[in-house]
């Protein structure tokens, strides 16, 4: 058997052994070392992933400690006490209340605001386009530290008062570009014939809109909402800068990590872990449904 | 108006709201604090511009330590997250086979809990007498006084863990993106696997070590969080200062000078590495 007698398929497949020519590493021919590889490779990649998760097991577990000092490090039995009143600090709930406002009021305005101008700088060739990509690319390469400061300088100029107000106005800041970069990646997966055939088929530009390119985007925009959530809620720097005298989760913790985090942050932390992936458990079902009645409708 | 001009004016439309809210809250209070970093003063009288550029010489002649002391935990942090990510991105994208989903949720699950919150959790679990200090010390990595807490080592820990996301999403999405094909031929053209993997696969990498390295180091660089909760007053960095200098001190201008040069350095580092690994993954990554 030789291999220009060979179909070009067969190189796809196992390569046969030519005699004269280095051994083809196939995947079969060196199985054992390959397989050694293998196994050290996923032996890696399973300890950086609990590298990743290690603390957030700590926390949840934790939550369950019957903790006697301040700090809640040392396996002292099990209860349930933390969870059957987690709200028990108002100072804590006041905070998490306002972490989940910002988050939500900042994650709406900013998604619609970043999903419109995603949609400006995919569907349109205006003048300034080039130009307007870079500039809302430039937040994300700013450090944090940098933003939270020049912002709070401005609001110091004129006069403003900070607080709840001035972080939702930074939260939405520094989200608009995340929305726009996630949004933008999805149009331009999309076929721009699929908006102009509604078109030509006498669709005007708000029905083309609403019933063809919003539906292919929803994916993008409801994962960007998820990002945008995400980095308003976790934030720190950029917030501590502006919050005046206002709490929010993030500032309460990194004030009570020296006098020791009260282990209702623990269950209030593992409460909203669990709300965030319930709602992307949700958010891919229904992708599923909506990829199934597709494919149905196809036929 | 027309329809035609109504057509032309529509895309602006759609990018005025958020292009407005990036111009009044992003550009503006960076412009201003140009301006604030070139005031002389101080807190009691009030700050008046007076285009005073010591600010900037003084600030590096006074804080060149940190500043120093930034960028190596930050580098340090970048090229652990590299290795510590790339085989995990590499096993992922190639190996994990219908787990893959499973194993993305799990590397993106971190960002669900609140980073001071995973910080903090660290802490609690570095502490002196805890079980992996103790593992540490048997491997020798903790000094003599078997400390981890409050040295460079924690913070540069925190920095690696805190972003080790960001550089293993985009290398995997990278990593994913690759031909499979081209590996296969290189094999079928005689080449061995660590051939074909760096003649390769490592150059089609290339954007996204770029990106991943960008996205951890930037970010890193400015970080005060783990510096805080990690660190000790030795270990402070460039972000601790300007925080201080902000909001305990007062001094304005100070703080806005020393922000610039961050960003002045953390441009300088970009083109440097740009150059290094390539000008065309840096333009690819603009466009």
């Amino acid at each position: 058997m030789s291999t220009s007698a060979l179909p070009d398929k067969a190189a796809d497949t196992v390569a046969p052994p030519v005699p004269g020519v280095a051994t083809p590493r196939g995947p079969r021919n060196d199985k054992d070392p390959g397989r050694f590889r293998a196994l050290g490779l996923g032996a890696w990649s399973a300890l950086a992933v609990l590298f990743l998760v290690a603390p957030i097991l700590f926390m949840v577990v934790f939550s369950f400690n019957d903790n006697q000092g301040r700090f809640n490090f040392e396996w002292q039995g099990f209860t349930l006490k933390h969870w059957s009143d987690p709200f028990a600090d108002a100072d804590l709930t006041k905070a998490l209340e306002n972490t989940l406002l910002i988050g939500l009021t900042s994650t709406i305005v900013a998604t619609l605001m970043g999903t419109l101008l995603a949609i400006a700088l995919v569907r349109h060739r205006f003048r300034g386009r080039s130009a307007t990509d870079f500039f809302v690319f430039l937040p994300m390469a700013s450090p944090e530290v940098v933003m939270g400061a020049s912002l709070l300088a401005m609001f110091l100029v004129l006069g403003i008062g900070t607080g709840f107000g001035t972080i939702l106005v930074a939260h939405i800041m520094f989200s608009i570009s995340y929305v726009v970069v996630t949004v933008k990646s999805r149009l331009e997966g999309m076929d721009p014939h699929i908006e102009e055939a509604a078109k030509d088929l006498g669709a005007n530009e708000v029905t083309t809109f609403l019933r063809v390119t919003l539906p292919v985007i929803a994916p993008g925009v409801a994962a960007a909402a998820v990002l945008a959530f995400a980095l308003s809620i976790d934030d720190y720097i950029v917030t501590s800068f502006n919050a005046g005298q206002t709490q929010t989760f993030p500032l309460f913790i990194f004030g009570a990590t020296r006098q020791g985090v009260p282990p209702q942050v623990n269950v209030l932390s593992t409460m909203l872990l669990v709300l965030v992936l319930g709602l992307m458990l949700v958010n891919v079902l229904i992708q599923r449904r909506l990829a199934a009645r597709d494919r149905a409708a196809r036929g | 108006m027309s329809l035609a001009r109504r057509r032309k004016l529509l895309p602006w439309w759609f990018a005025l709201p958020g292009l407005l809210w990036l111009i009044v809250f992003f550009a503006v209070p960076i412009l201003n604090q140009v301006s604030v970093s070139l005031m002389s003063g101080d807190p009691e009288v009030g700050y008046d511009l007076t285009w005073s550029f010591s600010t900037y010489w003084d600030a590096i002649a006074d804080y060149h330590e940190q500043f120093l002391r930034s960028i190596g935990y930050a580098g340090a942090a970048t090229v652990l997250a590299l290795v510590i990510g790339f085989p995990l991105a590499y096993f992922i994208a190639y190996k994990a086979g219908r787990y893959k989903g499973l194993w993305l949720l799990l590397v993106i699950l971190p960002f669900f809990v609140s980073q001071v919150m995973r910080t903090a959790s660290w802490q609690l679990m570095l502490n002196d007498d805890g079980w992996i200090v103790a593992r540490m010390q048997d491997v020798g990595i903790v000094s003599e006084d078997g400390r981890f807490l409050a040295s460079g080592k924690a913070v540069v820990f925190g920095l690696t863990y805190n972003f080790l996301p960001f550089m293993v999403l985009p290398l995997y999405a990278t990593l994913d993106r690759i031909d499979r094909r081209l590996i296969e031929a290189a094999s079928d053209l005689g080449a061995s696997r660590a051939t074909a993997f760096r003649k390769v696969t490592l150059p089609l990498a290339i954007p996204g070590i770029f990106a991943g390295s960008l996205l951890v180091f930037i970010p890193a660089c400015g970080d005060y969080i783990n510096s805080s909760i990690l660190g000790s007053p030795n270990t402070t960095m460039i972000g601790n200062v300007i925080q201080s200098k902000f909001l305990n001190v007062l001094d304005y201008p100070t703080a806005a000078a020393l922000s610039f040069i961050l960003m002045g350095l953390i441009l300088l580092g970009i083109a440097i590495y740009g150059r290094i690994l390539g000008t065309r993954q840096l333009t690819e990554l603009a466009g």
